[in-house]
C-alpha cells in the first residue's frame, strides 16, 4: 500500500494528505496501533464482523455512519469540531484573548501531561474489557463492546493526533508510549490506577461505563474549554461518543434492575434464580463510583489552580458561571472531620477538580434517579444511593479512611469488620463470575439481565449485531 | 501541595537536635544482615512546626534530623552493616523533596539555615562512603523531585524503578523560580558529570526525565523494572556489601542521650556550655579540655566508650553549635573558649590518632570530629577565640582557634598560656577545601606551617602572635578594652556584609565540590531567596499552590 493511499483510507478533516508532519509521525505509528489493537483489542473476535457506527466525517450525516466491519479494518479517524470563528479564551488570568492555535512553549510540558494523562485512559479500557466478549450476555451486548472499543481506540487517535501535530519529537514519543504501557502490568501501568483493575464481568462493564466514562465525560468537557484551540475542538467531538459509552452503562445497569425486578416477582431469592440482587448491586456501585472520584485527583490542588489560571482547562461548561477568572472567592471542599465529614473553604481556583467532581456528582445522580424510578415501578422497596465522596477513596483528604458509605468516621476495626456490607466481597465477586457465559445466538440473552427495549439503528433485538466466523 | 498563608509564630519553643531511633516520626531504619534500610515514611501530620503538611514525602527540618542522626548510629551503632540502602516507605513516591509551604511561610534566615543543615547531611552521607566504607545505594522506588533527587545525588549508586511513572527530577528553576539548592546542580555536573547541555535541559524540565534517559544521560545508574525491583535491589546492596571496606574494630558502640542542662539561654553539656547574651547579641561556647586521667590506649579509650572524652565533647560542640543556629538568629559574634590542660589535650589527641590507624571506633571519633569543626566553618557568626591562661587551645582544640575569624590571646607575663600543636593538626581534620586549617591560615606562607609543625613545646601569647597562630596578643592591661570594643565594633557591622564577607576568608585554596556547594550554589541561592521574583508577593515561591500565577521582573542580573 502506497503511502498515499494509505492516508486516504483514514477519515480526517485535518488534511492529513497535505500535512507532512503527520503523515511522518502516523508512518510508523498506525503499525504500531494496528499491532497493539490485535494483541490487546478484544480476544478472540477480530476475524468476525460488527455492525459499527464509523465516523466519516464530522458533521451530523457523517459521524454515525452503521456497517459491518471486522475490527482490525475499522476505520479510525482523525476529527476536531469545526473552529469557531474568532474564539476568546474563556477562563483564567488570559480571559478574552485569541484562543491559541499552537502551544505557547511555557505550557508545553504541562498541556502533553494533561494529553498525554487523558489520551492513555483510551487504550487502557481496551485493554481491560479485552476479554468480556467471551463472557457477553448477547450478540446486541458484545456489538455495543465492540462499538465502545473501537471509539476509545479512535479517541486514542484524537489525542495522539495533538501529540503528533504540536509537541514534536517528545509527543511522537509520548504517543509511542501510549502504546506501550499495559492495563495491570507492574513494569508498564497504566497512568491511572482504576485503569489498571481489569474488568472481568459485565456488571463491571456497566457501572465502569456509567461512573468511569462519565469521568471521562467530564474531563473532555473541561479539556473543551481549553484555550488551546485544536484540543478544545478535538474534545468536542470525542464527547459526542463518549455519550453512547454512557448510555450503554446506564441502560446495562438499567436492565440488570430491571431483571433483578422481574426474578423478585417470581421468588425471595433473587440469587437461587440466577439473577443480580439489588444490594450486590449498591456494592457494585459503591466501588465504582468511588474509584471514578479518585480520577478526579486532590481536593485541594495546586496543579488545578495552574491548569485554570493558565487556562489549559476550565470548568465544565465554564459559560454557565459568571467569573472567569476565579481568583475571588472560596469553594467548599469536603474533609475529614471529628467524627465524619465536614468541609473547607479554599481557594476557588485551587477546588477546581472538587468543581469538576461536583458536576459529575450531579449528572451521575441523575440516572441513579431513573434507576429508582425503575425500582419504584416495580413495587419493590429499594433505593440506590451514590455513596459519600469521603468513603473508599485512595485519593484525597479523606484517603484510607475507614469512613463508612453515609460519611460515618468508623474506627478502623469496625470497617474491616464490616467491609464487606459497603463493598463487593470475593463472595459476591465469584457469583456474579458464576453467571458470566457467552451467548451468542442472535435474539438470545443471559438469564440475569433483561433485554434491551430497542435495538441500535432501529433494528431489533434479534438482529444479528456480530456476525461470527467459523471458530 | 497543600497551601499555606501562615506564618511562624514569635517565639516557639526551641529546636532540639537530639533524637534517636526509638523516637523517629519519618524514617524507618531496619536491618537485614549487613544491609541497613533507611526508609523514608513522613507522617503527614507531625511536620516540625504546624501550618503544612508533609505530603508525599516532602521534608522538613524535623525530617532531616532524623537523616542525619540515623547516619551518625549507622557508623558507631551497626558495625555489621556493610551497605545503606536509601529508599522510601511510600509506594510509588520516594520523595517530593523539601516542602514547600514550609520553605514559602519561612524567614529568610530559617530558610538559609535549613538548606545548610540538610546540605551538611548530604555530605555526612556521602562521608559514610568516603571514611566509614559504608556504601550507599538509593533505591528510588517512585516520583523523586527537587531536594528527593538531590538526596539519591549523595548516594553513591542510584537505581530508579521503570514502570512509566517515576521520574527523576530538578524542578525548583521552572517550577518554584528557586534553584535546587542542596547540591543538586553540583553534583549533577561535578559529581555525576553529566553533560552540561543535558544538565540544562533537565534542571529546565519540570517533569523530569524517567526510564531508559534516565539511565543513559548518567542521571541514574540503572533502570529496573517493577517487578524485577525487589530482587534486582537485593542483588545490588549484596554486591556493594561485598567489596565495603568498612571496618568495625571496637564497635558497636551506644550513642546515649547527651542529657545536659538545656535552657533557651544557656546549655550546659559536660564538658561544652553555651551562654547566650542577648543584648549584647554573643554568645560564648565554653570547651573544657580532657582531664589528666583520659585513656590513652585503645583499649581503655573503647572501654570508655561514649564517655570518652573527644566523642563526647565533639557531640556536645555540635548540639550548641545547631541550637545557636536555628535558636538565636541575632547573635553576631560568637566566643569561643577553653579550659583545661594543654598536655591532657595533647595526649589524648596522640592516643586517637594512633587507634584510628586501626579503624572502628578511634576513627570514627576521628571523624566526627572533622565534621563538627567543619559546622563551625560553616557557621555565619563571627567568630573570636579568647584565648587566655587556663586555656588549653591546643590541637584539636586549637582547630576552633584556627577555624575563628581572629584570635586573641593574652599576654600577661604573670599568667602566662600555653598554645600547643598536636599531629591532629597535621591533615587529619581537614576543612572543606581538603587543607589543614593550618595550611589555610599559613596559604601564602607555607613555611610558616612548616616551622610551627616543627616547634617542640608550646607557644605563649606573644609567641604565638610571632609565630602567626594567633591574630592579636593584647596584655592585661589592654586586653579588656580590646577585646569589648573589638566585639562591640564587630556587632554594630551589617550582618549580611558579615556573612558574606566571613564566606570569602575562611576557605582560601582549591574549590572541591563541598566548597562549590556551600560557596557558589547556597550563595546563589539565598541571593535568589531574597529577591522579589522568588519570594515577593507575586514570586514563584510565595505562590506556589496559590491560585494565582507568578509575575516576574524581566531583568537579567
Amino acid at each position: 500500500m502506497s503511502s498515499i493511499n494509505q492516508y486516504e483510507s483514514i477519515p480526517n478533516n485535518v488534511d492529513l494528505s497535505t500535512d507532512k508532519r503527520l503523515q511522518r509521525a502516523l508512518e510508523k505509528w498506525q503499525p504500531n496501533f494496528l499491532s497493539w489493537w490485535n494483541d490487546m483489542g478484544p480476544e478472540g473476535f477480530q476475524k468476525d464482523q460488527i455492525y459499527l457506527r464509523t465516523a466519516i466525517s464530522a458533521d451530523t450525516e457523517g459521524w454515525a455512519h452503521f456497517d459491518y466491519v471486522k475490527m482490525p479494518d475499522y476505520r479510525w479517524g482523525i476529527f476536531l469540531t469545526d473552529p469557531e470563528p474568532d474564539r476568546r479564551i474563556g477562563f483564567g488570568d488570559s480571559y478574552g484573548q485569541p484562543v491559541w492555535q499552537q502551544v505557547p512553549g511555557e505550557l508545553r510540558s504541562q498541556l502533553k501531561r494533561l494529553i498525554v494523562t487523558q489520551g492513555d485512559t483510551e487504550p487502557a479500557s481496551v485493554e481491560q474489557q479485552r476479554l468480556l466478549g467471551n463472557i457477553c450476555p448477547s450478540l446486541y451486548d458484545l456489538r455495543n463492546l465492540f462499538q465502545v472499543n473501537v471509539e476509545e481506540g479512535r479517541h486514542l487517535w484524537a489525542m495522539v493526533y495533538l501529540l503528533h501535530s504540536y509537541f514534536g519529537s517528545d509527543g511522537r514519543e509520548e504517543a509511542e508510549g501510549l502504546l506501550e504501557r499495559r492495563s495491570g502490568n507492574p513494569d508498564k501501568p497504566r497512568i491511572l490506577g482504576a485503569f489498571n483493575e481489569p474488568i472481568s464481568d459485565w456488571l463491571s462493564f456497566y457501572m465502569f461505563t456509567y461512573f468511569t466514562d462519565r469521568d471521562g465525560k467530564y474531563q473532555l468537557l473541561s479539556l473543551a474549554e481549553s484555550s488551546f484551540d485544536p484540543l478544545s475542538r478535538t474534545c468536542k467531538f470525542m464527547l459526542t461518543e463518549e455519550a453512547h459509552h454512557m448510555f450503554v452503562g446506564e441502560t446495562g445497569v438499567m436492565r440488570v434492575i430491571q431483571r433483578a425486578c422481574d426474578l423478585m416477582k417470581q421468588g425471595d431469592d433473587v440469587r437461587k434464580l440466577g439473577g443480580i440482587d439489588l444490594p450486590l448491586l449498591q456494592r457494585y456501585l459503591n466501588r465504582w463510583y468511588t474509584v471514578s472520584l479518585d480520577l478526579f485527583g486532590g481536593e485541594e490542588s495546586s496543579n488545578a489552580a495552574l491548569y485554570f489560571g493558565s487556562g489549559m482547562k476550565g470548568r465544565a461548561y465554564e459559560k454557565q458561571y459568571e467569573d472567569h477568572v476565579a481568583l475571588d472567592g472560596t469553594y467548599a471542599i469536603p474533609a475529614p472531620g471529628a467524627d465524619g465529614v465536614t468541609t473547607r473553604d479554599v481557594p476557588m481556583r485551587n477546588a477546581m477538580n472538587v468543581v469538576l467532581r461536583d458536576a459529575y456528582s450531579e449528572d451521575s445522580q441523575r440516572g441513579v434517579d431513573r434507576w429508582n424510578k425503575c425500582i419504584r415501578e416495580n413495587g419493590i422497596d429499594f433505593e440506590l444511593k451514590l455513596p459519600s465522596p469521603a468513603f473508599h477513596r485512595a485519593i484525597g483528604l479523606c484517603a484510607h479512611m475507614p469512613f463508612d458509605p453515609s460519611g460515618r468516621l468508623l474506627n478502623q476495626a469496625e470497617f474491616d469488620r464490616r467491609k464487606y456490607e459497603f463493598l463487593p466481597s470475593p463472595e459476591d465477586e465469584a457469583y456474579v463470575a458464576s453467571l458470566m457465559h457467552g451467548v451468542y445466538e442472535p435474539g438470545k440473552i443471559a438469564n440475569w439481565i433483561a433485554p434491551p427495549t430497542k435495538g441500535i439503528k432501529d433494528k431489533p433485538f434479534e438482529f444479528e449485531y456480530v456476525r461470527r466466523e467459523a471458530h | 501541595m497543600e497551601t499555606n498563608q501562615s506564618h511562624h509564630v514569635a517565639a516557639p519553643e526551641p529546636i532540639r537536635f537530639e533524637t534517636d531511633p526509638s523516637r523517629y516520626r519519618h524514617w524507618k531504619l531496619s536491618f537485614d544482615g549487613p544491609i541497613a534500610t533507611l526508609a523514608m515514611d513522613t507522617q503527614d501530620d507531625a511536620p516540625l512546626r504546624p501550618g503544612y503538611i508533609l505530603k508525599l514525602n516532602s521534608y522538613d527540618l524535623g525530617v532531616d534530623i532524623e537523616l542525619a542522626d540515623a547516619i551518625q548510629r549507622l557508623r558507631f551503632e551497626h558495625p555489621e552493616v556493610r551497605c545503606l540502602v536509601v529508599t522510601s516507605g511510600k509506594d510509588r513516591i520516594f520523595c517530593a523533596g523539601a516542602n514547600i509551604p514550609m520553605l514559602g511561610s519561612s524567614s529568610h534566615a530559617f530558610k538559609v539555615n535549613f538548606c545548610k543543615y540538610t546540605n551538611e547531611t548530604r555530605l555526612y552521607l556521602e562521608d559514610l562512603v568516603a571514611s566509614s566504607g559504608i556504601p550507599t545505594l538509593c533505591a528510588v522506588n517512585g516520583i523523586c523531585a527537587g531536594g528527593g533527587y538531590e538526596l539519591a545525588l549523595a548516594c553513591e549508586r542510584i537505581l530508579l524503578v521503570d514502570d512509566g511513572n517515576a521520574a527523576v527530577s530538578l524542578p525548583e528553576t521552572p517550577l518554584l523560580g528557586v534553584l535546587p539548592g542542596t547540591g543538586g546542580l553540583t553534583r549533577v555536573i561535578d559529581k555525576r558529570k553529566i553533560r552540561r547541555d543535558r544538565a540544562d535541559v533537565f534542571s529546565t524540565l519540570a517533569e523530569g526525565i524517567r526510564g531508559r534517559r534516565a539511565e543513559e544521560w548518567g542521571l541514574v545508574d540503572r533502570v529496573i523494572p517493577r517487578s524485577g525491583w525487589a530482587e534486582a535491589l537485593a542483588a545490588e546492596a549484596a554486591r556493594m556489601a561485598a567489596t565495603a571496606t568498612r571496618r568495625a574494630e571496637g564497635l558497636p558502640l551506644l550513642l546515649p542521650p547527651l542529657g545536659g542542662s538545656v535552657e533557651s539561654e544557656r546549655i550546659a553539656h559536660r564538658h561544652v556550655t553555651l551562654e547566650i547574651d542577648a543584648a549584647r547579641r554573643v554568645a560564648t561556647i565554653g570547651m573544657q579540655g580532657p582531664s589528666a586521667e583520659e585513656p590513652t590506649d585503645a583499649a581503655a579509650m573503647r572501654e570508655r566508650g561514649a564517655d570518652l572524652w573527644a566523642l563526647r565533647a565533639f557531640r556536645e560542640l555540635d548540639d550548641v553549635l545547631l541550637h545557636l543556629r536555628f535558636n538565636h538568629e541575632t547573635i553576631g559574634v560568637l566566643l569561643l573558649e577553653t579550659a583545661g590542660e594543654v598536655e591532657a589535650v595533647l595526649r589524648a589527641d596522640r592516643a586517637l590518632l594512633a587507634a584510628a590507624a586501626h579503624g572502628g571506633f578511634a576513627a570514627e571519633v576521628l571523624g566526627l570530629m572533622r565534621r563538627v569543626l567543619k559546622r563551625l566553618d560553616q557557621t555565619a557568626r563571627s567568630c573570636f577565640a579568647i584565648v587566655k591562661p587556663g586555656s588549653c587551645f591546643a590541637g584539636s582544640l586549637f582547630e576552633l582557634a584556627l577555624a575563628a575569624d581572629r584570635s586573641y590571646a593574652l599576654a600577661d607575663p604573670d599568667q602566662p598560656l600555653a598554645i600547643a600543636l598536636s599531629p591532629l593538626n597535621d591533615g587529619a581534620l581537614p576543612m572543606a577545601t581538603g587543607l589543614s586549617r593550618l595550611d589555610a591560615r599559613f596559604y601564602g606562607e607555607p613555611s610558616r606551617a612548616a616551622s610551627a609543625r616543627a616547634h617542640r613545646g608550646t607557644w605563649d601569647a606573644e609567641q604565638a602572635y610571632q609565630a602567626g597562630l594567633v591574630t592579636f596578643a593584647p596584655d592585661d592591661i589592654d586586653w579588656d578594652d580590646e577585646v569589648r570594643i573589638a566585639i562591640e565594633e564587630r556587632v554594630s557591622i551589617s550582618p549580611d556584609a558579615l556573612t558574606g564577607m566571613e564566606a570569602n576568608l575562611r576557605w582560601p585554596g582549591p574549590e572541591t565540590m563541598e566548597t562549590r556547594i556551600f560557596g557558589r550554589l547556597s550563595a546563589w541561592q539565598n541571593w535568589i531567596f531574597t529577591r522579589p521574583n522568588s519570594t515577593g508577593e507575586r514570586g514563584a515561591l510565595t505562590l506556589y499552590g496559590r491560585p494565582e500565577r507568578p509575575e516576574f521582573d524581566w531583568r537579567r542580573t
